[in-house]
């Protein structure tokens, strides 16, 4: 039974990692997942210096899933490559690194200093929305997307993954935007922007007033802006957005995803990366499929 | 050891005040690791709510090996706990935090509120000179198993129960004096301890709460403001849930 994909050249020994900012830099979940079982780990997204992210409340529940509004608080680049990228060579999977920024030249920055680390995966966070500036602002229109693909593509020594914003109107738009300007592969979805009002204060129940809404609830609009996407362009893409289950995995997998990410429900199980695959050979065995790499798009 | 998530049976569950609840939980794994101070995550078997709410240990029977949990009932997640009955399972992880750090000199427990409960087993713990002062809204819970762990001086807002007003009230007004603070409570609370601490001179350990997801230190979601630039996060930042929730006054900015 093969699990292993390859996205860009690189290899994983199974298409699951995790959505970056829901699992720190891995040390945090080290109590309860076997890392070496992943098929990546993907770090909280990092900027050239330290930010220290927003106000709190940063969160909120919602039905069938949650908002955040973290604001990327990161400790920045320095700390990543001497703290957390040691670390997570301690074990046998591959490592993809977010990367934020509020200009090009802070994205640049970045990917400059990641040149000689051995990291396999460059993930651009064009997409948050709970930065005022940067983030969704490069994810939101065709050109400023592009340029910033191009500006990356330019200083990267590794594989460029544009994580794309369900924030607009037209993915496949943003998807081909990306793919011309030398992108090696997608990933979606961010969170879809959001609101919760506390009514018995008269307040937003986030300080930032909006979140990103991920969880289940989101899953339908990832499937559907996967599988659009898959069909708009020819590069590969890691599908994520509300994955719970084994189930979720295999479905954005036969929407056209190469990897799946799982995110929120790592705070709703911790346990649920490993689950995943187990439950992924379990399916393969009761189908008769040898390979994971048959289903990737099987649904037209 | 370290932190498990798992099923906890429920042992029993009672209901102390209109809204507070005593939930008695045999979980050896976190039973045995646990210290005052201390919290669990406690997850809802309803689907649609995915984050647990992260309740402190209110005492630990490490013979026995279980946990008490007293809580609110303030929204959907916590009513349904409210409804478990003797042999319910419920998917508990712990023990989460750090706890306090308990010292030899002469205690001001501090609870306000639902900050009340994780005073009890300290309490216990501290073996030394203690004083147990408590703040309520109005109705009082916990009170007896607090008396039989040290003296207690309360304040409450309806004045119904000791002096009307709140901890520091009942601070002055009974006069009570130590060498160390531990507080735990509301935020406008804390604030007010934090004050009284500094301007006398006292050290104080403070148990702080926010809006939390993950409970392990990964989404960041549960900061607090740090004095000085944290040597994890490398800002102002410390991770309630990982770092605390427990913090010296001076570390942290209320």
């Amino acid at each position: 039974m093969n699990l292993s994909v390859k996205i860009a050249g690189v290899e994983f020994k199974n298409p699951v990692t995790v959505a970056s900012g829901t699992f720190g830099s891995g040390a945090e979940y080290d109590d309860f997942v076997d890392l070496s079982k992943l098929g990546a780990v993907t770090t909280k997204g990092v900027a050239n210096v330290p930010w220290p992210g927003n106000p709190t409340p940063r969160i909120a529940e919602t039905y069938g899933g949650m908002m955040n509004a973290v604001g990327l608080q990161n400790p920045g680049i320095d700390v990543l490559c001497n703290r957390d990228i040691p670390f997570l060579h301690q074990y046998d999977t591959k490592i993809i690194v977010n990367v934020c920024g509020k200009s090009e030249a802070d994205y640049v920055e970045v990917v400059e200093r990641l040149a000689h680390e051995d990291v396999d995966l460059l993930e651009i966070n064009v997409s948050c929305p709970n930065v005022k500036e940067g983030g969704i602002a490069f994810g939101q229109n065709p050109k400023a997307l592009e340029q910033i693909t191009k500006a990356v593509k330019s200083k990267a020594k590794q594989p460029v993954v544009m994580k794309l914003s369900p924030n607009v109107t037209d993915i496949a738009e943003m998807a081909k935007a990306a793919e011309a300007a030398g992108a090696d592969a997608l990933s979606l979805i961010n969170t879809l922007t959001g609101m919760k009002i506390d009514i018995n204060r008269r307040s937003f129940a986030i300080a930032n007033k909006t979140g990103g809404l991920s969880g289940p609830a989101i899953k339908p609009v990832a499937v559907r802006m996967v599988y659009q996407t898959v069909n708009a362009v020819k590069i590969p893409v890691i599908g994520m957005g509300g994955i719970m289950n084994y189930q979720d995995a295999i479905e954005f997998m036969m929407a056209g995803a190469t990897m799946i990410s799982v995110g929120t429900a790592n705070f709703h199980n911790p346990y649920t990366t490993v689950e995943i695959i187990d439950g992924m050979k379990k399916f393969m065995k009761e189908k008769g499929i040898g390979d994971i790499n048959e289903i990737i798009g099987c649904v037209k | 050891m370290s932190a498990v998530k798992m099923t906890a049976k429920v042992i029993s569950q009672e209901r102390l005040a209109s809204d507070i609840f005593s939930l008695v939980l045999y979980v050896p794994d976190i039973a045995k690791q646990a210290k005052a101070g201390q919290f669990v995550s406690v997850y809802s078997h309803d689907g649609s709510k995915l984050l647990p709410r992260p309740i402190s240990l209110c005492e630990m029977d490490r013979k026995k090996n279980t946990i008490r949990l007293v809580y609110r009932v303030v929204g959907g997640g916590t009513k349904e706990f409210s409804a478990l009955k003797e042999g319910d399972g419920i998917e508990v992880m712990g023990p989460l935090g750090n706890g306090f750090s308990q010292k030899n000199k002469k205690a001001i427990l501090i609870g306000g509120g639902i900050g009340i409960p994780p005073m009890l087993e300290l309490a216990r713990e501290l073996d030394c000179e203690k004083c147990i002062v408590l703040g309520y809204r109005d109705e009082t819970f916990l009170l007896k198993d607090l008396e039989a762990a040290g003296d207690v001086y309360i304040a409450s807002e309806d004045g119904k129960t000791g002096v009307k007003g709140n901890v520091l009230d009942a601070i002055r007004e009974y006069d009570v004096k130590g060498d160390i603070i531990y507080a735990c409570g509301p935020t406008p609370m804390l604030r007010a301890v934090k004050e009284y601490a500094m301007a006398n001179n006292i050290e104080a350990q403070l148990s702080l709460e926010e809006k939390m997801a993950c409970g392990i230190g990964a989404c960041l979601a549960c900061v607090c403001q740090s004095t000085e630039i944290d040597e994890h996060s490398h800002v102002h930042n410390k991770r309630i849930c990982k770092d605390g929730p427990v913090f010296d006054a001076r570390e942290v900015e209320l």
